[in-house]
């Protein structure tokens, strides 16, 4: 734990949030078309996005809430399907927070980790701890504002031009999420090189979940959560990765 | 607003937060087994992984329009292009190849 306090103010994470939120408003308008596909209002997208603030938590969710929305009613089992969906796509956010608490300054009190632990994201996470110097309060309150407000504007927009743009380009814009997660997936695949087979064996069985018959059964989230759990665990096994790179 | 969606909404929210605020508020020591932190390392792209594919072939009007925007994304993924970048130029991709394919769909 660091004692001093930060020397960055409100003004230098706005700074930093800026592009942050400029991409999350893009990603955000293609969840919101694609949770507008799904079934779901305006309203109830917009509530997703304002609450949750997780891409790839929200897509799942959205998957999730497909099988709710032709049941019509809420079932033990897609609450179950709901619950393990978001502890392990969004498992990552623990580690990330377990980190974070490395970089903070003195300032950064208990009630203060309650309100910006809810703002923990990938690119979050990844700017505040690649800053030189401890984080604190200041810091934070600029840094998550641009993303917050791009991800909950782009979600209202895509929810409803997602019904009023033409359908070749609300078509192309279904692609924006899956193309992010895989410009976040490639990169680390040239510097650890056991991430490879772990995508490769993750996708190879989430294919066979989606395409053999036998695991129809098996609704999307489930499938998911199976199929990286097993590729995480085998690779954990198989080739643990070292210090340096958990903590880059 | 449908009050058993709004049950799943708020169990969503409820989940994600305390994932993010409890290690962030509680946790004052570092993981140490090998294992555990390797998992830790893998599980975001293997959920990623799963997640993209098969249905990213289907997220799109056509599977040739959506296999050209992964191409584009994974050329400028690899690139190091920003998130940003990656996503609208897929789109851009995908766009293109599926005006050739059908035409102007309004």
């Amino acid at each position: 734990m660091n004692k001093r306090l930060s020397p960055y103010g409100f003004r230098e994470g706005f700074r930093d949030g800026v592009p942050i939120g400029l991409g999350y408003f893009s990603v955000s308008f293609g969840f919101g078309i694609l949770a507008a596909g799904a079934g779901l209002f305006t309203l109830e997208n917009l509530l997703i996005s304002m609450t949750s603030l997780t891409s790839a938590g929200q897509v799942a969710g959205v998957k999730v809430m497909e099988g709710v929305l032709q049941a019509g009613a809420v079932t033990a089992a897609t609450v179950v399907e709901m619950l393990l969906a978001q502890l392990v796509i969004n498992l990552r956010y623990a580690l990330m927070g377990v980190a974070l608490t490395q970089r903070l300054d003195e300032d950064m009190t208990v009630g203060r980790r309650l309100f910006y632990g809810f703002f923990i994201t990938d690119e979050i996470f990844a700017v505040s701890s690649a800053k030189p110097h401890p984080v604190g309060p200041r810091y934070f309150s600029g840094l998550v504002l641009t993303p917050y407000i791009g991800w909950a504007l782009g979600t209202l927009l895509g929810a409803v031009a997602g019904n009023v743009l033409p359908l070749s380009v609300t078509n192309a814009l279904g692609l924006a999420l899956y193309a992010m997660f895989i410009a976040i997936i490639l990169p680390p695949m040239q510097k650890e090189k056991g991430v490879l087979p772990c995508v490769l064996a993750a996708a190879a069985l989430s294919c066979v979940f989606a395409f053999v018959p036998v695991f129809s059964f098996l609704s999307g989230g489930f499938a998911i959560i199976i199929s990286a759990v097993a590729a995480a665990v085998v690779m954990s096994i198989v080739h643990p990765v070292p210090e340096k790179e958990v903590e880059g | 607003m449908r009050s058993y969606v709004l049950v799943y909404i708020l169990l969503m929210a409820a989940v994600t937060y305390l994932i993010r605020m409890l290690p962030f508020t509680l946790f004052r020591r570092k993981i140490t087994s090998p294992f555990w932190r390797s998992f830790f390392y893998y599980v975001p792209y293997a959920v990623l992984a799963a997640m993209t594919f098969p249905a990213v072939f289907s997220s799109t009007g056509s599977t040739l329009s959506a296999l050209a925007g992964v191409a584009v994304a994974a050329v400028l993924a690899l690139c190091k292009k920003s998130l940003t970048t990656v996503a609208l130029s897929a789109c851009a991709a995908a766009f293109v190849v599926e005006v050739i394919q059908f035409g102007f769909i309004v």
